[in-house]
């Protein structure tokens, strides 16, 4: 009995880390060729680890190229994005957790909806309708369509976090003098902090991938965002991957400090709407 | 300090009806217990009296102000939640200031009011603390000191001991009442538990099915509940009942055994009737007698001051209540006679009370 | 008042995301529709005509997009099959407590944070026998002949997007499966080994039941996820080589992007709107009368 536990513990051990493996063995990959001198890149192209490590592509791209503004457009895009769903659904989401109202099921349904269908449809329709107004080539234009497409996700998400705060908690503080508005910020968002950082971070991480929109409605330097910069080196005369790579990695740090961050969180707010059905 | 008048209140929720015509008026300083089984609505209407429900067709008065349409912060009441509803960001002090805070009370004025109600409770040394770090007394405590620092023209409290332990909730349910007797503040408290009911109240409220069975004293409900519900409700251990029928002055029972029907108490020939008997109004005798019944021990549950005994008898299981240790033992034969004075007879068919 | 003021409240919270919807997506998407029936291009500036069905004709004479179907079938069930199996099997393995737990979970789930497009150039590059060490391997466990690059043979060019997208989308299921796993009451597996039920039949008689309403719920939503997903293949395959991994959703892009014919883009992101909302249909059907057989 002892040693079946035994072979089974090491077995489950090695299959956790085969998985890390599996899932870090990609990134390693990105990193390593960041790392690469452009003379080693395809000489020692399938080596571990290059036999001479620098960090010129990093320097390249810091300095000589335009990412340090597509950097900022996609923190400024992605970060406005995050704060302004996250408000916006953290109202929806309570909507939907607290109150019994005619019109919440075609409420749902429509937030459903518009998980289903092709969002490359969207493409041609909101270029003409955004490109009157001035709005292509615009940050504010990419905010506007990325807070559209992450506010189904983020309401439902938020909701989850409300169905797990008791309800007994407004209703005292509306007994004790408090409007239910009132009770809503200063008693239930306090205490949906993990869900609000949860909901902030997968939609900025959402914002900061996005790559189809972008490609479609920018066309400019100035509004450029990181993705759509990234894939400029492809299409470029010559192809620098090592700088590309390096660039990436860049792109990397943002997303998954906050995905890191907040993962734990994201686990917690299913389980709560799990709890509910 | 104020007077609750409920008139006509009728509530559904969809179709389902939860409470039907429910009239009430609840006096200035008293203190009145809803009590019934969970889904009786007791609950529903306390939450009705909050505003924390709408009024489906009736009228809800605070003094003479009608308070349908007036909103819960607007009313003046506290509330003691079953869940105790503490604000865990915030510490007790704010917990208990809070209320004051929204009213934008002057802060010597909020300190001198929690300072007042934490040394009444017990809760100075806590003040700093946040309610994870409490036990469950202390949280009890705190959700009561944050409903007195208002000082509000009614409480209401619903099963506010209902998550504590057996002897922290008979201590508690004495400080509610010391606190209510300190106070004088109307009252209504709502709880599921008949013990809490018959120790708390000015006037116990028994409800089931959305109606009121019965309004009284604790007392009168014991002494003379109004109905079936009422009796088998109240009372621990539960009223006994028997089943019968009147034939020539007596009470038949379906195993054919006769009761001798009370003075003053008019029952027509043939009509069904149930006898009840409370535990303890049932007598264990040394032999046979005028109207005692031979039976045999079934069960004993010794409670520690007193001992239930269980018997056969009358076609079901009778419980009799005695103060006399070692009065039977399992499989023991024995005679029992039954207080005749204080026999309560329901109609089968209303389930009223005749006498 | 007061009565007015209640009813209206849930609309008031309610109000921006329902704007938002209703003004970024909905209205689009009518547009899109009226779209399809018309001759939309966007350097022509006479062209906006009412052409009826004409794309549709057009359609169904075009091989390209018969293949994109099939080539979407293929992409999506491989991917949201293999997707489920791995996020699964990532899921029990870490519901089971151990140290380094958090740690693990943590990296096991970053594939996720990695924008799509740069996964997809990532993996390209790992393709590639040049750069990348994946065909050796594959070579060196007798998988290939040679090392190549399986993104330039047609017969094999699918699965390169296809690995891409199951590395980077296992974490999905992962994550709402652990999420499942973690509500399930812990005493329920207690009270079934006391009642003699080994690991499996506790596995088979209460994990697979607690979990089967999220299983289905996020296998139907991820299916038309990928279904429209095509960040992968624009930026690995742009749809090659010969169109073998062009799928209906990279087909619109290229239709509306690169020919810039918005016309005929939107009326194959109708069809594949169409065929989208009733297999969605099917899986509620066949779920409803599963429930009431039971």
């Amino acid at each position: 009995m002892t040693r079946k536990r035994i072979v089974l513990t090491v077995l489950h051990r090695l299959a956790v880390l085969a998985y890390v493996a599996f899932a870090l063995f990609p990134l390693f990959w990105l990193l390593k060729v960041s790392v690469t001198p452009t003379s080693l890149l395809y000489t020692e192209g399938i080596r571990l680890w290059p036999s001479q490590a620098s960090l010129e592509h990093y320097r390249f791209v810091l300095t000589h190229s335009s990412f340090p503004t597509f950097f900022l457009n996609s923190t400024i895009v992605s970060g406005a994005t995050a704060v302004i769903v996250t408000i916006v659904a953290s109202l929806a989401g309570y909507a939907m957790s607290r109150f019994v109202f005619r019109g919440k099921y075609w409420i749902v349904g429509l937030l459903l909806l518009t998980q289903m269908f092709p969002l490359v449809m969207l493409i041609a329709p909101m270029f003409k309708m955004l490109s009157p107004l001035g709005l292509t080539n615009s940050l504010t234009g990419l905010v506007i369509v990325y807070v559209a497409f992450n506010v189904p996700f983020a309401t439902f998400l938020m909701q989850s976090f409300f169905d797990g705060i008791p309800k007994d908690l407004e209703d005292a503080a509306m007994i004790d003098g408090a409007t239910r508005f009132t009770a809503f910020r200063q008693i239930v968002l306090p205490l949906t902090l993990p869900g609000i950082a949860a909901t902030l971070g997968f939609v900025f991480t959402a914002a900061w991938s996005e790559l189809l929109f972008a490609l479609m409605l920018i066309s400019g330097n100035q509004a450029t965002t990181f993705p759509v910069g990234l894939l400029s080196f492809v299409s470029k005369f010559s192809v620098d991957f090592g700088q590309m790579m390096a660039a990436g990695v860049l792109a990397l740090i943002p997303a998954c400090l906050f995905f890191l961050l907040i993962q734990r969180y994201l686990v917690q707010g299913l389980t709560a709407g799990a709890v509910k059905g | 300090m104020a007077s609750i008048t409920i008139q006509s209140i009728t509530k559904t929720f969809g179709t389902v009806p939860v409470l039907n015509d429910i009239d009430l008026s609840i006096a200035d300083g008293e203190f009145v217990v809803l009590v019934g089984p969970s889904g009786c609505g007791k609950s529903t209407l306390l939450r009705m009296i909050a505003g924390l429900e709408d009024i489906t067709a009736g009228e809800i008065r605070i003094d003479d102000r009608r308070i349908n349409e007036v909103a819960p912060k607007d009313r003046d009441i506290a509330m003691v939640f079953q869940s105790y509803a503490l604000y865990p960001h915030m510490t007790v002090a704010d917990n208990m200031s809070y209320s004051l805070k929204l009213r934008k009370t002057a802060r010597e004025k909020i300190t001198d009011a929690i300072g007042a109600a934490a040394g009444k409770l017990g809760l100075d040394p806590l003040l700093e603390r946040r309610p994870k770090a409490l036990s469950g007394g202390q949280r009890q405590r705190v959700a009561m000191g944050r409903a007195i620092v208002r000082h509000p023209k009614a409480f209401l409290f619903d099963e506010p001991l209902s998550n504590l332990d057996a002897r922290l909730r008979e201590q508690m349910r004495a400080e509610i009442k010391r606190l209510h007797k300190s106070i004088g503040a109307t009252s209504v408290y709502v709880t599921h538990d008949q013990i809490e009911a018959m120790t708390l109240a000015d006037r116990i409220v028994a409800m089931h099915g959305g109606i009121i069975q019965q309004v009284g004293n604790p007392l009168d409900l014991y002494d003379r509940p109004a109905n079936l519900f009422v009796a088998g409700f109240i009372g621990s251990p539960a009223m006994n009942f028997v089943e019968g029928h009147c034939r020539a002055g007596a009470i038949e029972t379906d195993d054919g055994s006769k009761i001798a029907v009370p003075d003053g108490v008019h029952l027509k020939d043939g009509q069904a009737v149930t006898v009840g008997v409370r535990p303890e109004h049932v007598r264990i005798v040394a032999g046979p007698e005028a109207g005692s019944y031979a039976a045999r021990v079934d069960l004993v549950e010794p409670t520690g001051f007193g001992t239930i005994v269980h018997v056969r008898l009358l076609g079901q299981d009778l419980k009799i209540y005695t103060l006399e240790r070692g009065a039977a033992e399992v499989g023991q034969p024995l005679h029992i006679a039954l207080d005749g004075a204080r026999l309560h007879i329901f109609d089968r068919e209303t389930t009223n009370r005749i006498g | 008042m007061q009565k007015i003021a209640t009813r209206l409240e849930p609309w008031l919270y309610s109000a921006p995301v329902l704007i938002l919807i209703v003004a970024i997506m909905l209205v689009p998407l009518a547009l899109g529709v009226s779209y399809a029936f018309r001759d939309i291009r966007l350097l022509n500036p006479f062209s906006g005509a009412f052409v009826g069905f004409k794309h549709f004709r057009e359609l169904a004479g075009d091989g390209a997009f018969r293949g994109a179907l099939v080539n979407t079938l293929w992409w999506t069930f491989s991917s949201v099959i293999l997707q489920f199996l791995f996020g699964l099997i990532l899921a029990l393995l870490l519901n089971r407590p151990f140290k380094g737990r958090a740690l693990a979970q943590a990296l096991c789930f970053l594939p996720w944070a990695v924008p799509s497009f740069l996964s997809g150039l990532d993996w390209a590059w790992m393709f590639n026998p040049v750069v990348g060490p994946i065909p050796h391997w594959l070579y060196a466990l007798g998988i290939l002949s040679e090392p190549s690059n399986i993104l330039s043979d047609p017969e094999t060019a699918m699965w390169g997007p296809i690995v891409a997208n199951v590395w980077w989308g296992i974490p999905f299921f992962a994550i709402t499966m652990l999420a499942a796993l973690q509500a399930i009451p812990k005493d329920l597996y207690e009270a079934a080994e006391i009642d003699g039920a080994g690991p499996i039949e506790r596995f088979r008689s209460i994990t697979v039941p607690f979990l089967a309403p999220t299983m289905a719920i996020s296998i139907l939503l991820r299916t038309v996820w990928i279904a429209n997903f095509a960040d992968l293949i624009i930026v690995m395959t742009n749809g090659g080589p010969a169109d073998r991994t062009q799928i209906v959703a990279s087909y619109i892009f290229t239709q509306a992007f690169r020919r810039l014919d918005f016309g005929y883009a939107s009326a194959i992101a109708l069809v594949l709107l169409v065929l989208l909302l009733a297999y969605s249909m099917l899986i509620v059907v066949l779920r409803q009368t599963m429930l009431t057989r039971h």
